[in-house]
């Protein structure tokens, strides 16, 4: 489904109204007679896209494990945050536009500031064990991340120095300093919203869609809808099959062969076995997934900006998003603002491979024996070998002598990354630019992979947060993007796309920047047509 | 000859034992641990902190080693770090899968590799062996996930005789379990008969350049008699060995196969379990695993010492 | 033809010719190799063309190239692990088998647990104790494959063990090295041969998958396993890619086994005109 489809798509669905739909679509590049005819279309699926309720999703699913639990503070992968979509709900959703909107929090406001954030929480919600949502409920589920907690969301919401309920429907969260983004935390898939004082995760009670019916982990999730679902317009089918399926081509072949409905992480290489056939479609999104190798900025020969610069030109951009993604990604700029993100910086001119640049840079740095290596693994991502590979190939090994260094899978993240000077990994992109930001640039920030440290940077990264001005936090964003591109350590060569696939008889399976899955709630959404 | 099996059953205990230490420590030494594993680089230091103090983590190691130790002696396997079921309930649908995969595939393999092999050896030389030959060869010189691939492309996508998914659950009856499996098994069984059959060919080989085969030759008695009557039963040791081995391999080595089938045995759970650093699963796979092992050659030795009149009875 | 002494037959003669060109493309592939191995010359997966005989692999180098390339890496190192493999198990099972007693126990346990062992917490306990190296690489692989050989080396030499003619030299006191390279050495060779034939070929998948995990082989180094493994999802595609390095595994495994049938029928043979 391209991007033009899916404007049509959230036009039908009342998302989007005519004008902003035109206005969208110039916007990705859509040409006069194009616009004429995908309004008409768009009219004629508002007429048949509706909802169909009833039936099974089968889906086939990558990024699970035996080890998975149904502990939300503790899913790390595809599996587990799409089972937890259709059990949980969070405060704010992330729409697939990247803007926080209400969930189980009907409003949110902040004060003056950004510091204090007031919710106000949906009324007349139930639990699947009969309890009303309340105040108490979201007071003790925010709290779960904060703390001593192993909470994959533990960092983020560090930024929350309290929180209190104010009445049964409203709670206050005060912030150690003001954040306009603050809400995009609260869209993290950990942060769901259980009862009040809830510890039993392997019969877990929450107010999606659906409950949980049978969990063999690492093989086989089935959930089922217990009735009506307060959501009007989500939560259609009956039941939900999860099967996990972690091996690509085995995936890819359960799609084909009919034995799922909807895959995950389609490969790129193979993905035209799905675009030959009648009867799938690939589902694909721009999303703010990013490969990285990181240079640690305060260690030699990282120190030298001519060397930095020289291995920014020495990287073939378009080449490697050929190459690792067959095409299906958009190129990076060694920042880490995807083209998808509101606040992208679209005027900065585009870094290119540049082997004369890079030879001169690198020669200007004039580093007899430089050194550089590369450390990598696939553990890092399916493709950080080749990736680094590409770049040794690029650089020329005469020109700037690159040498790779595949490490041992296990344990990669704990003895490879944020250790080494320079490593190869990966970022899953986050809802809100300025959390990106200071997750992985604010000078001392512990995930600063590239020991950025940059008091310009930190006071722009300081505005834009407690900025609520629209037009001033863009300059602040967009100024240190370009910082980035021009001196960061960090070589983003580009933004992979998300790449579901299904079977054309499921329908309200929509492309999302943010994760796979739609951002995880395909269980809620997908429909089966009749 | 009781007192032989039993001096063996107690050896292999031991070396159970000590590769439920050796296990351990492995364990202990691999770079991470659990709460990094599973956080990745969503870690800080205090959630790392936080979960290894609600993993119990932090205490000593021989003190862990020996709680899961006693808790074994009773049955308990303890409870998986990472998702707090019951190891024990967790292994045995898996285990028994497991078993049944490699049952399913060595009741096709063994006899049909003993056979082939044994033609091949009373027609050395001639076109079916060096037929059989080739083919064999040439199954096992690709890795077994590619075989796997290239079975499925023609059998599941392509001409759509069997599933692609050996996905089975407790429910899944017998006929439908043999068909969900059957390219698995296919796999498995490609991948070892060549080499029982190669090595069953060379042991009748080598048993027929003894004299006394040369005796039975110089009798005139037919050739498919010499092999099947006396340089068979001569050549079983390295036979029992080579089949005892690939047994083994069926019971602990299959994951791959596992992850293409996607079919819910122990390999995938003790990889998913190793690479979390989930230890008692770990653990538990590990003591099993060996067991099979030892059981199997503890079970070829007694059989290559009671085939040989030698051996059986020592002067 | 003729090689020690002995004829020929004609699989032997193909089995040595796939041998030795092998060897050749190994020893000669900086030379005739069309392009380097990390060398990338047009786009991934780009279709054979007369300047790519078989096309351009995942990151746009020249297949036939990486496979001359590989050809040095895969073979000399499987060469290497295998023949160390033999000697170890070899040795430590004949001498298992000939002394017997504590000797013959200790080293079968120990055999037994590290054969227990699954390969995948083995690998990563060498791992992370003696790092990612290509020696370390040898030597795991050499050390893995040898608890292999060395169960099947004590059984057959038990068997031989047990025989008159070894019984006579022990009473005869003959040294231990005697008995091993004159009694059962000569007797036990068809099993072995035959186990390395198939040990040499399995060696190669075994680099991959352990070079998967990081140990080992760097890139941008070919190796034919390696190669299967970055390739395999091509079959899909109907795409030859992946069978042009299976290929070749599977063309050596045929060579070399040609050979060892050939040599396990001179052994059948000399036994029986010299018995």
């Amino acid at each position: 489904m391209s991007e033009l489809d899916y404007l049509k798509r959230l036009h039908s669905a009342g998302r989007l109204s005519r004008r902003d739909l035109i206005g969208r679509a110039l916007a990705v590049g859509a040409t006069a007679p194009m616009l004429s005819g995908l309004l008409a279309s768009a009219d004629a699926l508002a007429a048949t896209e509706q909802g169909k309720p009833g039936g099974t999703l089968r889906l086939g699913l990558g990024g699970g494990s035996t080890t998975d639990s149904l502990n939300p503070l503790a899913a790390n992968d595809s599996v587990m945050i799409d089972v937890l979509f259709g059990i949980f709900n969070g405060l704010v959703e992330n729409a697939p536009d990247n803007r926080p909107v209400p969930e189980l929090a009907e409003k949110f406001e902040p004060k003056p500031g950004a510091a204090e954030w007031i919710f106000t929480l949906r009324k007349g919600i139930q639990f699947h064990n009969g309890k009303e949502f309340d105040a108490d409920d979201a007071v003790y589920s925010l709290n779960l991340h904060r703390g001593d907690t192993k909470s994959g969301a533990a960092g983020p919401m560090k930024a929350i120095s309290d929180v209190k309920k104010l009445d049964k429907y409203q709670i206050q969260v005060t912030l150690a300093a003001g954040d306009a983004d603050f809400p995009t935390i609260l869209t993290d898939y950990h942060v769901m919203m259980v009862p009040n004082g809830f510890t039993d995760w392997a019969k877990p009670v929450g107010t999606g869609a659906f409950t949980l019916e049978a969990f063999d982990p690492g093989v086989r999730i089935a959930l089922k809808k217990p009735g009506k679902y307060w959501k009007p317009d989500r939560g259609y089918v009956d039941t939900v099959e999860y099967n996990v399926i972690n091996d690509t081509s085995a995936r890819m072949n359960a799609l084909i062969s009919g034995q799922v409905d909807v895959i995950n992480r389609a490969d790129p290489k193979t993905v035209s076995r799905i675009e030959k056939s009648p009867t799938l479609e690939i589902v694909r999104a721009a999303g703010g997934w990013y490969p990285v190798m990181a240079m640690m900025v305060d260690r030699d020969p990282y120190t030298s900006l001519d060397l930095r610069q020289a291995l920014k030109y020495a990287v073939d951009r378009e080449q490697m998003i050929k190459t690792l993604f067959s095409g299906y990604g958009t190129l990076g700029n060694d920042h880490p603002i995807p083209r998808s993100d509101p606040y992208f910086n679209s005027e900065l001119a585009q870094l290119k491979y540049d082997p004369e640049k890079a030879k001169f840079h690198f020669k200007k740095a004039g580093i007899s024996d430089p050194k550089i290596v590369l450390q990598t693994s696939d553990a890092a991502f399916n493709g950080a070998v080749d990736m680094a590979t590409l770049l040794q190939a690029t650089a020329g090994k005469d020109d700037i002598p690159i040498q790779v260094k595949k490490e041992s899978a296990d344990g990669y993240f704990d003895n490879v990354w944020l250790k080494g000077s320079f490593v190869a990994s990966y970022w899953g992109g986050r809802p809100a630019a300025t959390q990106m930001l200071s997750i992985a640039y604010k000078s001392g920030a512990p995930w600063n992979e590239s020991h950025w440290n940059n008091e310009k940077f930190d006071k722009l990264l300081a505005d834009a947060q407690a900025e609520t001005d629209e037009a001033k936090r863009k300059n602040s964003i967009w100024a240190m993007q370009e910082l980035l591109r021009d001196e960061g350590g960090t070589l983003i060569p580009c933004f992979r796309d998300w790449l579901d696939a299904h079977s054309k008889k499921v329908g309200g399976h929509t492309p999302h920047s943010g994760f796979d899955m739609d951002n995880g709630r395909i269980a809620e959404k997908a429909f089966l047509k009749g | 000859m009781l007192k032989l099996v039993a001096q063996r059953f107690a050896l292999g205990l031991l070396t159970l034992f000590a590769a439920s230490v050796l296990i351990f420590a492995g364990t202990e030494i691999l770079p991470g641990d659990l709460a990094s594993a599973i956080l990745q680089n969503n870690a800080t230091p205090e959630s790392l902190a936080a979960m290894r103090k609600e993993l119990g983590l932090e205490r000593p190691a021989y003190v862990r080693y020996g709680e899961w130790l006693g808790g074994v002696a009773h049955g308990n396997l303890g409870r998986s770090l990472a998702n707090n079921r019951d190891v024990a309930d967790e292994i045995a649908p898996r285990l028994k899968n497991t078993l049944f995969l490699a049952l399913y595939a060595a009741i096709i393999s063994v006899p049909l590799a003993v056979v082939l092999g044994l033609l091949a050896a009373i027609r050395q030389g001639g076109i079916y062996d060096r037929l059989v030959n080739v083919v064999t060869l040439m199954t096992i010189s690709v890795p077994e996930y590619f075989l796997a691939y290239v079975l499925v492309k023609y059998f599941a996508v392509g001409l759509g005789w069997f599933p692609s998914l050996a996905n089975v659950t407790s429910n899944t009856g017998l006929l439908e379990r043999l068909n969900l499996t059957f390219l698995a098994m296919l796999t498995l069984v490609l991948v070892i008969v060549a080499y029982m059959m190669r090595m069953t060919r060379a042991s009748v080989l080598s048993v027929m350049a003894s004299p006394y085969i040369e005796m039975a030759m110089l009798k005139g008695l037919p050739k498919w008699r010499i092999v099947a009557q006396h340089a068979f039963p001569n050549a079983l040791a390295p036979i029992i060995n080579v089949i005892a081995l690939n047994l083994a391999y069926l019971v602990t080595g299959v994951v791959v196969v596992e992850a293409v089938f996607v079919y819910p045995g122990l390999g995938q759970l003790m990889v998913d379990a190793v690479s979390k650093h989930d230890v008692p699963v770990v653990q538990a796979c590990g003591l099993i695993f060996a067991g099979a092992f030892i059981l199997l050659n503890m079970t070829a030795d007694i059989l290559a010492i009671m085939s040989n009149p030698r051996l059986r009875h020592p002067r | 033809m003729r090689l020690f002494g002995y004829k020929l037959n004609i699989t032997a003669t193909i089995g040595l010719a796939i041998i030795v060109l092998n060897i050749a493309a190994a020893v000669l592939a900086p030379l005739i190799a069309p392009h380097g191995q990390a060398d990338i010359v047009g786009d991934a997966w780009a279709d054979p063309s007369s300047q790519f005989w078989l096309g351009l692999d995942n990151l746009g180098r020249d297949i036939v190239s990486r496979l001359l390339y590989g050809a040095r890496l895969s073979i000399g190192l499987s060469a290497l692990i295998t023949v160390l493999a033999f000697f170890i198990g070899i040795v430590c099972g004949f001498t298992a088998a000939a002394v017997g007693g504590w000797v013959d126990m200790l080293l079968s346990r120990v055999v037994d647990l590290l054969l227990s062992m699954p390969i995948l917490i083995s690998a990563f306990m060498v791992l992370s104790v003696l790092g990612t190296d290509l020696p370390v690489l040898v030597v795991t692989i050499a050390l893995l494959n040898a608890t292999l050989v060395f169960r099947l080396a004590r059984a057959v030499a038990m068997n031989i063990a047990a025989l008159e003619f070894v019984e006579a030299a022990k009473v005869r006191g003959e040294g231990l090295w005697w008995i091993i390279s004159r009694e059962i050495l000569p007797n036990a060779v068809p099993p072995l041969v035959a186990e390395f034939g198939l040990r040499f070929c399995f060696t190669f998948l075994l680099i991959a998958a352990l070079s998967f995990l990081g140990l080992g082989i760097q890139p941008p180094l070919a190796d034919w396993g390696s190669m299967v493994k970055d390739y395999r999802d091509m079959i899909n595609l109907d795409s030859p890619a992946p069978l042009y390095p299976a290929g070749a595994i599977a063309l050596l495994t045929i060579g070399v086994n040609f050979v060892v049938d050939w040599m396990l029928s001179i052994h059948s043979k000399g036994h029986g005109e010299g018995a």
